[in-house]
């Protein structure tokens, strides 16, 4: 077990340090003038030059690279000279948002794809089981964009017109300033983010729980004499949970993208909408801390799950 | 027979699975034990691809999509006509009859069967322009993944040690890359362009093919005809190639049909974002994408809808059909239709 944490942390850094090598590189390789655009147009190239040396711009390559590592493991992602604030002072306003956005959102596709699943499951074939493949098959093909839209274009316009103003037309209020408010902004986004990804699960489960239930284990619990409802949850959905959770690991990567189209859709600032927003204007330092910021928590992230997953299938553990 | 069977089934709907799943079963028992029953003298013959094909057939729902998919296809090649049949060019700005007195898009008339955007441009070109592009970048992008990834996959399977352990960990890293926002970061330096979308979607996904090709190559290696085609003296890339991929192929060609819709949402995404084929070129992503820009799509739904509609049924369809050529293939899998 500690071997195979110690395994999985040490891919988690070496992903880490190769995300952000090669973001590193990138801009390094493309550089967009910052001392130019900072110096205005009629600076004289004796400015420019200045600007570069406080920058730091005008160091080797070797040199900028350290300094930029020495930063993030101080917890510096650089400086943000479009708005003159440290990244950090962004990525913090932002993050709180985009966790609501994504915390709330697994809940719901989790506890959904599940649940649907396993109606599914218990009785294939029935009136429930296809009603639920038809949709899950409808809402698994359905861009998170549009899937946004139109629920922006129903729940928000033709029912406000209609009278009733219950969603608002996106924005974000925090959390502790109005729990209500707060909520009821974040129901559309996080519908949005879950019922996509809740029409996978409900194919996973279902498929993993009707192998599970046609184990032979299963059919000893049933000749013990224990209720169904036992059987399927204590001992049919265990096991037939571990490809949900592996699936899960790597959707956080597919997470953080929807996060990203999910925030423009409903025009909420969190970390994506700022680096749709650095892209437009630019803001090379912000991009690279937003990228960092995500990967990291992709990484984290994906630890975590590989160790419950540990948990939820011993099998692994031996290995 | 297949006609004989098409009927037959079609009749009995009911029997379809299990005609199928006999069929399947029986085409594996022929080749390990031939003489159960009266059946295996029926099959032999058929190569592998040929019951597949002859059970996707019989797949109602991946017909109907794949009908749907060459109708798209269809009306794409023909965006060219369909621009010369209403008169309207794909960029082309109608500011008198395309937009109402306040400069407000119209929608579907006799003259602009979808209606028109917010500058006055045909709905209904755009949307046939559009579809070239997501059939374009779907297939392409799904070809590269799919050769990039098969290579790949073949050479850490059948080498395995340091090949195997190099790649293996490759696909790690860029399964754990977080995919669209390194592909904003790559697109805002170099700049979005229809080649940087297809080669930013290549990128992160080969890694998955590669993944699959891995494993089975893996579990084909140490087989007899591998080894026979080693001591007639087969080099390498021959037996990679000639003797091993032919055998990984079905569960390649299950991947990539399941492929193609998701880079086509991929692409359609970037394009929303304004980091995929940027305007003014005609996209369903750059339609929808111009839609929601001032909450234009709440006076105009046509907008938004018309694109929207013909990318989610285009999803759909490949969706479907790929879930049919699984079955077809695989005949015990998971039948999200028939179980």
């Amino acid at each position: 077990m500690l071997r195979f944490l110690v395994r999985r942390v040490l891919l988690g850094v070496l992903v880490l340090f190769l995300v952000v090598t090669l973001v590193f590189a990138l801009f390094y390789l493309y550089p967009s003038d910052v001392a130019r655009t900072l110096a205005g147009r009629q600076a004289t190239p004796e400015t420019i030059a200045l600007i570069q040396a406080r920058l730091g711009l005008d160091q080797p390559i070797y040199v900028q690279y350290g300094r930029f590592l020495w930063g993030l493991l101080h917890g510096n992602l650089g400086y943000d000279y479009y708005h003159q604030v440290p990244v950090t002072t962004i990525i913090a306003a932002a993050l709180p948002k985009t966790l609501s956005i994504a915390l709330g959102a697994s809940v719901i596709w989790l506890v959904l794809g599940v649940l649907n699943g396993v109606v599914s499951a218990v009785r294939p074939r029935s009136v429930a089981d296809r009603t639920l493949t038809v949709f899950s098959l409808f809402f698994y093909s359905l861009p998170t964009f549009v899937l946004g839209l139109t629920l922006l274009y129903f729940l928000y316009f033709k029912l406000t017109l209609a009278g009733v103003t219950f969603f608002p037309p996106g924005g974000y209020v925090n959390l502790a300033d109005d729990p209500g408010t707060w909520f009821r902004s974040l129901i559309l986004p996080w519908l949005t983010l879950a019922l996509v990804q809740a029409a996978l699960y409900t194919r996973l489960t279902r498929g993993s729980l009707i192998d599970v239930l046609g184990e032979d284990y299963i059919r000893t619990a049933r000749s013990k004499g224990l209720g169904e409802q036992r059987i399927t949850y204590r001992h049919g959905l265990r096991s037939a949970l571990t490809p949900i959770v592996t699936q899960f690991g790597i959707d956080l990567g597919v997470l953080v993208g929807g996060v990203v189209v999910t925030e423009s859709v409903f025009g909420i600032d969190g970390l994506g909408f700022e680096a749709v927003r650095a892209i437009n204007d630019q803001n090379s330092p912000v991009i690279i801390g937003v990228v960092i910021v995500a990967a990291a928590a992709v990484v984290v992230a994906n630890i975590v799950v590989d160790l419950l997953y540990a948990v939820l299938d011993p099998r692994v553990r031996l290995n | 027979m297949s006609e004989e069977t098409l009927r037959t089934t079609e009749a009995d709907e009911g029997r379809e699975a299990e005609t199928v799943d006999r069929e399947g079963r029986l085409g594996q028992a022929a080749a390990t034990a031939p003489g159960t029953g009266d059946a295996p003298a029926r099959i032999q013959g058929r190569s592998p691809w040929r019951l597949a094909w002859e059970r996707l057939r019989r797949d109602k729902v991946a017909m109907v999509s794949l009908g749907f998919i060459v109708l798209i296809v269809v009306f794409a090649l023909l965006a060219p006509v369909m621009a010369l049949i209403t008169g309207h060019g794909v960029n082309q700005q109608f500011n008198d009859v395309g937009l109402t007195p306040e400069g407000l898009p119209k929608p579907p008339t006799g003259q602009f069967w979808f209606g028109t955007d917010d500058l006055g441009r045909d709905i209904f070109v755009r949307c046939a322009y559009g579809a070239r592009i997501s059939i374009l970048v779907g297939v392409v992008a799904t070809g590269f993944t799919i050769v990039v990834g098969v290579v790949l996959g073949l050479i850490a399977g059948y080498f395995g040690k340091i090949a195997d352990t190099i790649i293996s960990r490759i696909i790690d890293v860029v399964l754990a890359f977080p995919f669209l926002l390194f592909a904003i970061a790559l697109v805002s330096i170099v700049g979005a362009s229809l080649t940087v979308t297809i080669v930013v979607i290549a990128m992160f996904s080969w890694a998955s093919v590669a993944r699959i090709v891995r494993g089975q190559v893996l579990s084909i290696r140490e087989r007899e005809y591998i080894e026979a085609a080693r001591s007639l003296g087969s080099g390498s890339t021959r037996i990679m190639f000639v003797d091993a991929l032919p055998n990984v192929l079905a569960p390649i060609i299950v991947y990539a049909t399941l492929l193609i819709p998701s880079v086509i949402v991929t692409e359609a995404t970037l394009s929303f974002l304004g980091l995929g084929v940027p305007a003014p070129t005609a996209t369903w992503g750059n339609m929808i994408s111009e839609a929601q820009a001032g909450g234009l799509y709440q006076i105009a739904p046509w907008f938004l809808g018309f694109p929207s509609l013909l990318l989610l049924l285009l999803t759909l369809a490949f969706n479907l059909l790929g879930d049919g050529v699984r079955d077809a293939f695989d005949p015990r899998g998971d039948r999200m239709n028939q179980r």
